[in-house]
């Protein structure tokens, strides 16, 4: 699903965010990518979704090579991706429901069609009852989960999330995180950025450790866990 | 792979969706633009009043010109007869000059004739009885045909009137005319400049307009950037705003322009009446009023656009 062949990113200003970075996600996996904050991880998920390009190397994402993917079709490439956000990057003008409703809206999908799905994502995620509340009256928690709900109610085949718990209570971000369970095992491709290695090592899925740029097998927190996918 | 693929609806249904996303943008940028009523009465009132100004003057020229084509039906050559023509060879003139193709009609007015109009009109009337014969000569009043509405084309006949051994002289009064019409031309030609310059104005006022609210939607045209909203997409909403812009300055032209007229009709028929002229100022009229909503829309378009094409594609999510 996602395919890194010997990708730099060097912004400019000379500052190298990732180094000959290789690696394979195989379609319906579930992957976390962790690191030192400033290791790449952010810059990783960008070339994923073209929020960036890269210096060197290649990025296929879904079987496409992102360098041929042209400015005009970059909406086309994010529509098959679901991104969450640490700060959830709602429209705090528009209700829950207008918020989850907008990838669906952007794709010209119709009146009832979008409806029913928004309604069906928004069940998912445990916030039917607050369709009609504006973002700003919810907790953290559950801003998240409409971020979520956003990001899953165009069905996307890939998911991606950068630090999705990054705000959230240990409590709150296992709830996530099973969230994120549920639809990887119906088929979506899931990769998390995260430095909670505790919550990662506890759901015992595949791990990508990103070190100053470079991907590192060194295991979580030298505790002699490994977790090879 | 296959549960999570995303699923096409059909052309119909993606053709309904795309109207229905055009008429939702119609009408919510019209609820946008209302929510913010100050600010939105500021704008669509400069261009109102940049709109109104070439529109009124441009009204102002019609006017006159419809005066001065009112004149024009006055147009004539009066042909001075030499003193001692009688009436009948006056007659006899007369009738081959109507036989030409360049003269639309001939009135004679015999010397008596002229003298009791004179009478009339002077207010001379007891002076003019002393006087023991009448000193005024036979007229042919010659009028051109209906199609002619220049002075200019008069010239070669009132040439070969003078010409003729009973015509005295031959008077074509027509030179205060010629002026008004150059005054005329060099206004309408004012006009223009000064409808091209307010023109560039109302493109700038929107222009600027529409580069503020998107700085103020930063945040929703990232998220949109982000999950896939074509640039089309999230260019019209912006489009649809100025266009009312556009339609809200255009009818706010038309009402300042009714109102002016309004304000002058009063004295006008007045100065009319004094004159015993039944003429009053036409308005814009249906055409000229769609003239004016549908010049100020595209202009505000215009202006969206240049706004939309310099700073959407400055905000990028990150």
């Amino acid at each position: 699903m996602i395919q890194f062949d010997r990708v730099s990113k060097r912004y400019p200003g000379g500052y190298e965010a990732l180094s000959d970075v290789s690696f394979l996600i195989e379609a319906g996996e579930m992957v976390f990518l962790t690191g030192h904050s400033g290791a790449g991880k952010s810059t990783l998920m960008k070339l994923v979704a073209l929020l960036e390009r890269t210096s060197r190397g290649q990025v296929i994402v879904d079987g496409r090579n992102l360098a041929g993917v042209k400015r005009s079709g970059i909406p086309q490439h994010r529509r098959k991706i679901g991104i969450i956000f640490q700060d959830h990057k709602l429209l705090h003008d528009r209700t829950v429901f207008d918020n989850v409703a907008l990838p669906l809206v952007v794709a010209g999908i119709g009146h009832s069609e979008a409806r029913r799905r928004v309604r069906a994502a928004l069940d998912k995620v445990g916030l039917l009852d607050k369709e009609r509340l504006f973002p700003v009256v919810l907790s953290g928690g559950e801003q998240q989960r409409v971020g979520i709900a956003r990001a899953v109610v165009n069905k996307p085949p890939l998911l991606i999330a950068d630090e999705p718990t990054g705000n959230l209570d240990p409590a709150l971000s296992v709830e996530i995180m099973k969230l994120f369970g549920l639809f990887n095992q119906v088929g979506v491709t899931v990769l998390i950025a995260s430095h909670d290695h505790r919550l990662i090592r506890r759901l015992g899925k595949r791990h990508l450790m990103l070190d100053h740029g470079r991907l590192s097998d060194r295991p979580l927190h030298g505790d002699g866990e490994t977790f090879d996918g | 792979m296959a549960k999570a693929s995303m699923s096409g609806p059909t052309v119909f249904g993606r053709l309904g969706a795309w109207a229905a996303h055009h008429g939702h943008s119609l009408l919510s940028t019209l609820g946008r633009l209302s929510r913010a009523p100050v600010a939105t009465a500021m704008t669509v009132g400069v261009l109102g009043i940049a709109l109104a100004l070439p529109a009124a003057l441009h009204l102002v020229v019609d006017n006159m010109r419809a005066l001065s084509n009112s004149w024009e039906s006055a147009l004539h050559i009066s042909v001075f007869l030499k003193p001692g023509v009688r009436v009948p060879e006056a007659e006899a003139l007369a009738t081959t000059l109507r036989a030409r193709d360049d003269v639309g009609s001939v009135r004679v007015i015999g010397p008596d004739e002229a003298l009791a109009e004179f009478r009339e009109q002077s207010g001379f009337g007891a002076a003019l009885d002393t006087l023991r014969e009448n000193p005024l000569p036979a007229v042919l009043v010659v009028a051109p045909p209906a199609g002619i509405t220049s002075p200019g084309a008069l010239e070669p006949l009132r040439g070969e009137i003078e010409r003729h051994a009973a015509v005295d002289f031959v008077q074509l009064d027509t030179q205060w005319l010629q002026r008004l019409f150059a005054i005329l031309a060099i206004a309408q030609r004012g006009i223009i400049v000064v409808a091209v310059l307010l023109g560039i104005a109302v493109v700038v006022t929107v222009g600027n307009t529409i580069r503020l609210d998107i700085q103020n939607r930063r945040q929703e045209i990232e998220v949109t950037k982000l999950i896939g909203g074509s640039d089309a997409f999230i260019r019209r909403p912006f489009l649809y705003t100025g266009f009312w812009y556009g339609v809200g300055g255009g009818l706010t032209a038309a009402i300042l322009v009714a109102f002016a007229l309004f304000a002058v009709e009063g004295p006008v028929a007045r100065l009319a009446g004094l004159y015993g002229s039944g003429f009053t100022l036409s308005g814009l009229g249906m055409g000229g009023f769609g003239a004016l909503v549908g010049t100020g829309a595209l202009l505000a378009w215009a202006g969206s656009w240049v706004a939309v094409g310099r700073h959407l594609d400055e905000i990028e999510p990150t």
